[in-house]
């Protein structure tokens, strides 16, 4: 009875109707209690308009009033295929950290587009962002169709735009599909005003996505979250992120290329033989060597996966710019050190994806950049597209998040 | 690693996070299926003791059989016990018939902000769901309080992955939310998976079964036979009626919840 759940972030521009889309979606498939609809008639009509299905969505009070999403939300529902945890993003610059926030946290993405404005700004960002942070199944939606009286013209215009687009960022669309979200016209059936239309309806869509799903590395890495005392021993507790574990390994501890063995694994209420990635455990070594948060263990034949040097792409999330040679941390799973940029190599306009050429020693607010990052000290790192936790980090100054990173 | 398993992970994974950021933190334990399910999963990412102290907010309003499952469970589990009250408030008569939303904010919120500040916690964990309410969907896994307690919804940090916020600035607590990710159904399936024991409310009765457990006075059962865990998760697969339909502070106005939320209710 084990049902496939799917991750799904909706993006796009200010007003491209992301929260509409996931309001009809849930209308259509009978995802609501009757009491919500109910609600939301009731709120709109005491806002004076007509019965906003966005507000099943938008519920704090303030985004009802300007009818924009602040921040990001999530609402769940199954089809007979899987079920869907969606995610709601913010379609405003100035939220961007709200979007990014919930695009971490999806394995699809949706790419929404107004058919009567087009590619806009957002709808360039989103996308660039989504690819940046590895999601590859993503489905255009090109909205308001209904504004355009289902006009084929129109829609495949828009089409051939976004496809230039993405093939820019090497990225594919499964879908691009008409919808009027609005009228809920291709959300969950075909409808006679898209007769032209060949394809599956938006719903259908979804179901024909195959989720990705990460290729089982086999070396073992477990970066050390806490060293708890627990009956005089110290157990060592972290999340598998890769290979696996026997009692009696032989592992290293790095940074330090301390040696030693597993003497035990444990699962509380289990007796485990063997785990393996993704599992949340602890172990207890065979000698006392010295172990704090942040160590990582990985098999002896992983002595060489320590860096202090490494390209990558960054995001940049704050107003105080990221400077050459000013120092600042990086968070990479439980590693915590500090970092600088030893130079920039690259600066893009994360939507224009221009490549930027004044202030070359900064990257500023909502700019994107290859860097070369020096660390203090040496940490385990993987590129990303080998193992997601050790190839992203987050970096930050004074305990704020100031920007993102993925390891190329 | 099947479903329910992926979401035990990464609840164990949360909590401790939380533990090794913070030692000064606290569980909040109101006897409801959903915070109950995350002491268990508590005891399971501390190997079977846990580190901390278990708050329960009591209201004085609570369903007798809501204390007589924390004293027998604190006992069989070994639990560092805190009870939370706002004495003052409760003898000067305080209660759901002066006003729900006075009531809510001195009996739950301010009682929790003197606990905080008594046992100095830097962190509290919290059971809230996405699914239960939409503005609970907004949350983050680690969300900060400052000292007034205020929740800045409008002004929420960035949370990329699982890399949680690492420290505190100016505020005064973090809220750490390691069962967001969770679903009503989930929380049924787990517990009849794992055999947690929950308090005989969640099954019916006379053809009446609580849904969601606050307190006595305003909380009222919703229809159903579901007296087994089975039924309820069947129940669950189809029902159209929310799971907080029975939760009156929810009700009063459309933004109670968010009013309550954004002074520090849970």
């Amino acid at each position: 009875m084990d049902r496939e759940t799917l991750s799904i972030v909706i993006t796009g521009h200010v007003d491209h109707g992301k929260s509409t889309l996931i309001g009809r979606l849930l209308l259509e498939t009978g995802s609501l209690p009757k009491e919500k609809l109910v609600e939301i008639k009731k709120i709109s009509d005491k806002l004076g308009k007509e019965t906003e299905i966005a507000y099943l969505i938008d519920q704090f009070k303030e985004e009802r009033i300007k009818d924009m999403t602040i921040d990001t939300t999530q609402i769940f529902f199954k089809t007979r295929k899987r079920d869907y945890i969606i995610i709601d993003c913010p379609g405003h610059l100035e939220l961007i950290k709200n979007m990014i926030t919930g695009a971490t946290l999806a394995e699809t993405a949706i790419l929404i587009i107004d058919c009567t404005e087009g590619i806009m700004e957002q709808t360039r960002r989103h996308a660039y962002i989504i690819s940046m942070i590895g999601i590859r199944n993503v489905i255009v939606v090109i909205n308001k169709m209904d504004l355009v009286n289902y006009n084929q013209k129109k829609f495949i215009e828009i089409e051939t735009a976004i496809n230039a687009f993405l093939k820019t960022l090497d990225m594919e669309p499964c879908f691009i599909l008409p919808i009027s979200a609005k009228d809920g016209v291709n959300i969950t059936k075909k409808c006679s005003k898209l007769n032209w239309y060949n394809g599956p309806s938006f719903l259908k869509a979804l179901d024909m996505l195959k989720p990705s799903r990460e290729k089982a590395n086999r070396s073992l890495r477990l970066p050390v979250q806490d060293v708890y005392d627990i009956e005089k021993k110290r157990v060592l507790v972290g999340k598998i992120l890769s290979g696996s574990l026997v009692k009696g390994k032989e592992i290293l501890v790095l940074p330090g290329f301390a040696k030693a063995k597993i003497a035990d694994i444990k699962i509380f209420g289990k007796k485990p033989k063997k785990v393996s990635n993704r599992e949340n455990i602890g172990v207890t070594l065979d000698r006392d060597i010295d172990v704090k948060r942040g160590f990582v263990i990985v098999d002896k034949e992983s002595a060489n996966r320590l860096e202090d040097r490494f390209q990558c792409n960054i995001f940049w999330m704050s107003k105080k710019p990221l400077e050459i040679n000013k120092p600042f941390s990086i968070r990479c799973a439980t590693q915590e050190v500090n970092c600088i940029a030893e130079k920039i190599e690259r600066k893009i306009n994360s939507s224009t994806l221009e490549i930027v050429y004044d202030n070359p020693d900064k990257v500023g607010l909502n700019e994107s950049a290859k860097v070369s990052f020096k660390t203090e000290r040496p940490i385990v790192i993987e590129e990303f597209s080998r193992l997601k936790e050790l190839g992203r980090f987050v970096i930050e100054g004074d305990s704020t998040l100031l920007g993102a990173g993925i390891i190329t | 690693m099947n479903y329910l398993s992926e979401l035990e992970n990464k609840t164990i994974y949360i909590i401790r996070e939380a533990y090794s950021r913070f030692r000064n933190i606290s569980l909040l334990w109101s006897i409801g299926k959903d915070s109950t399910a995350m002491l268990w999963i508590a005891r399971k990412a501390f190997f079977g003791k846990i580190p901390f102290p278990v708050t329960h907010i009591d209201t004085n309003y609570k369903f007798k059989e809501i204390y007589e499952f924390r004293d027998k469970y604190a006992k069989i589990w070994g639990l560092n016990l805190l009870i939370s009250r706002n004495s003052t408030a409760i003898e000067s008569g305080m209660g759901p018939k002066t006003n729900k939303f006075e009531c809510c904010n001195a009996l739950k919120t301010i009682a929790l902000k003197d606990t905080i500040k008594q046992y100095n916690l830097k962190a509290l964990l919290l059971a809230i769901r996405r699914d239960e309410h939409g503005i609970r969907a907004k949350e983050r896994y680690f969300s900060p309080r400052d000292l007034n307690f205020k929740w800045d919804y409008q002004n929420q940090p960035a949370e990329l992955w699982n890399l949680y916020k690492a420290g505190l600035n100016d505020e005064d607590h973090l809220r750490v939310h390691p069962m967001l990710h969770w679903r009503e159904i989930d929380i049924w399936r787990y517990i009849e998976r794992e055999k947690i024991p929950v308090t005989p409310l969640y099954f019916a009765k006379n053809n009446l079964r609580y849904r969601s457990i606050g307190c006595e006075t305003c909380c009222m059962p919703v229809k159903s036979n579901a007296n087994t865990i089975k039924k309820i998760v069947r129940e669950l697969e189809t029902t159209k009626t929310a799971e907080r339909s029975g939760r009156a502070q929810d009700k009063e106005d459309t933004y109670t919840m968010q009013k309550l939320r954004s002074l520090g209710y849970m």
